[in-house]
């Protein structure tokens, strides 16, 4: 029950992409037109029978995925939010009230994954149906915005939204080749195995610096996991979602300190004009030291 | 040793700032070949990922409501919010919107931004606050604002997100454990992410409240 349910949803969110693509497409000022809709096209795909088709295909449809926003022909189009005085008074006149159709995506995932046999993704998916409905209800919306907003909120995010995906499938790649193993080999060297202390601190330690080099914690976290995680941390009988989750964390902290995030650090000192472009980092320094440290003492009080 | 050329690749990638999926794509196919996998195999490991972890992406069902609440002027409400704060000073106004963003986050609201709110509400409320309170607000002090500014955008965002069930945080937590062998629910991962996600929004808080203090100490009061 719960895989129809799942299959379903990959279904629904196939068909998010599959409306993108056409948006795109009938998109007579979109600047990328053809690449865009054939992005969003293969994406949907993938969703909707991804599941039967050989996964060698799949992974040439991703290269060539791959190609299109290399070459830059991946981006927004001409879609519009309503204007801004439309806006002000719809708020004023809907009031607080428009969060709760916000807050019911969450609360109905969370009520199913922990009341019922189902998950916390199918849950999801009744949360963002039921969202739909009160929202449609409230605001009076034409229905057809279900599909224009929703292509336009996807083509804003743009082709970086696989990218979880696409991280996944490389740790899965760097796994089969064994690069987790060439990071333990090194790190055994420094710490003994068995020592829960040092593992939980080289894990902690290891996703922050490499978050710092890499600029990317969900890169680390493929490649940290594997090679640290495993052999001195979940080996020796951590709670895995306790770990894991502290270890994601742990590489934020390290994404605080680096220029590397340039989005999150760099950019938004250009957009406020400091005078000293670290001026966020700078900021952040302290913060980022203690919630770290923070993170030690957590995983070895919580997770074993 | 040649098989972390990988992560070098990842590395100059984001250096040289080069389209980041091409750039993973390739770290991805290198790594491989270099470790002597053919190419068919290749191709296979990442497209059998890449349909097994689908679920990161199921946040696609949720754009149409979110879209259209956008266009009922959700984020308008919530700078509304921020906007009637009263006893306004720097550190308050910063600590305010530290906690919406954090909430907003928790529930998949993509509520925030340096451009959409930090630059046109947070700042100049905080940077307005602070010119009210004191009568000597030098340039020193307004770029110790501009920082924390910027940094309650990155804190509210960064540790509130893996509170939800769907963040892709959380799913990455579950994919990658599953790729390696432990089987974990998201639910679990979005539960254990709560103290993190309470800690950090004290830690901004006492960051806030100490720089009021040092501004006070700093400055003349009006």
């Amino acid at each position: 029950m719960k895989n129809i349910l799942l299959e379903g949803l990959y279904i629904m969110a196939g068909l998010v992409s599959l409306v993108t693509a056409y948006m795109a497409f009938t998109d007579k000022k979109h600047p990328t037109r053809l690449g865009t809709s054939l992005f969003w096209g293969l994406l949907s795909v993938i969703f909707i029978v991804g599941k039967y088709i050989p996964a060698v295909i799949v992974g040439i449809i991703l290269l060539f995925m791959g190609l299109l926003t290399a070459f830059k022909q991946v981006k927004f189009g001409s879609q519009v939010n309503s204007d801004e005085k439309f806006r002000e008074e719809k708020s004023k006149l809907i009031g607080n009230k428009i969060f709760i159709p916000a807050l019911s995506i969450a609360v109905v995932a969370f009520g199913i994954a922990q009341f019922t046999e189902l998950e916390g993704l199918v849950g999801l998916g009744f949360g963002a149906i039921t969202a739909t409905i009160i929202a449609l209800g409230m605001t009076k919306a034409n229905p057809k915005y279900v599909g224009y907003d929703g292509s336009r909120l996807l083509q804003q995010v743009g082709s970086a939204s696989i990218l979880p995906q696409l991280l996944a499938a490389l740790g899965a790649l760097f796994n089969a080749a064994g690069v987790g193993q060439i990071i333990s080999e090194g790190i055994s060297g420094v710490i003994s195995e068995g020592n829960v202390l040092a593992g939980v601190v080289a894990y902690c330690l290891g996703m922050a610096i490499f978050t710092m080099i890499m600029g990317n914690a969900f890169a680390a976290f493929t490649v940290i996991t594997a090679g640290i995680g495993i052999p001195f941390v979940y080996s020796q009988g951590a709670n895995p979602a306790i770990a894991g989750s502290l270890a994601l964390t742990a590489g934020y902290c390290g994404t605080l300190m680096t220029p590397m995030a340039a989005n999150f650090n760099i950019v938004p000192a250009a957009i406020l004009e400091t005078k000293n472009k670290n001026r966020v980092i700078i900021s952040q320094i302290p913060f980022a030291i203690i919630l770290l440290l923070t993170h030690i003492a957590l995983m070895y009080i919580l997770a074993f | 040793m040649i098989k972390l050329i990988g992560v070098l690749i990842i590395v100059i990638g984001f250096i040289l700032k080069l389209d980041t999926i091409a750039v993973v794509l390739v770290a991805g196919i290198t790594t491989g070949l270099v470790s002597g996998l053919d190419i068919t195999e290749i191709l296979s490991t990442l497209g059998n990922a890449f349909i097994n972890t689908r679920y990161m992406s199921l946040f696609l069902v949720t754009l149409p409501v979110i879209g259209i609440l956008e266009r009922y002027g959700l984020k308008e409400r919530a700078a509304n919010i921020i906007k009637n704060i009263k006893s306004a000073s720097a550190g308050r106004v910063i600590i305010l919107y530290t906690l919406i963003r954090e909430l907003a986050a928790a529930l998949s609201l993509r509520l925030g931004g340096h451009v959409q709110f930090i630059r046109p509400l947070v700042l100049p409320m905080a940077q307005g606050a602070a010119e009210l309170n004191y009568e000597d607000l030098g340039e020193e002090e307004i770029e110790i604002i501009k920082g924390y500014s910027a940094a309650a955008e990155n804190y509210g965002n960064f540790f509130g997100q893996n509170v939800f069930i769907a963040a892709g945080g959380v799913l990455l937590i579950v994919g990658t454990l599953e790729e390696l062998g432990i089987k974990v629910i998201p639910l679990d991962v979005a539960k254990a992410s709560i103290p993190v996600a309470i800690i950090a929004l004290i830690y901004a808080v006492i960051q806030n409240y100490l720089l009021d203090r040092r501004l006070n100490n700093r400055l003349k009061r009006r």
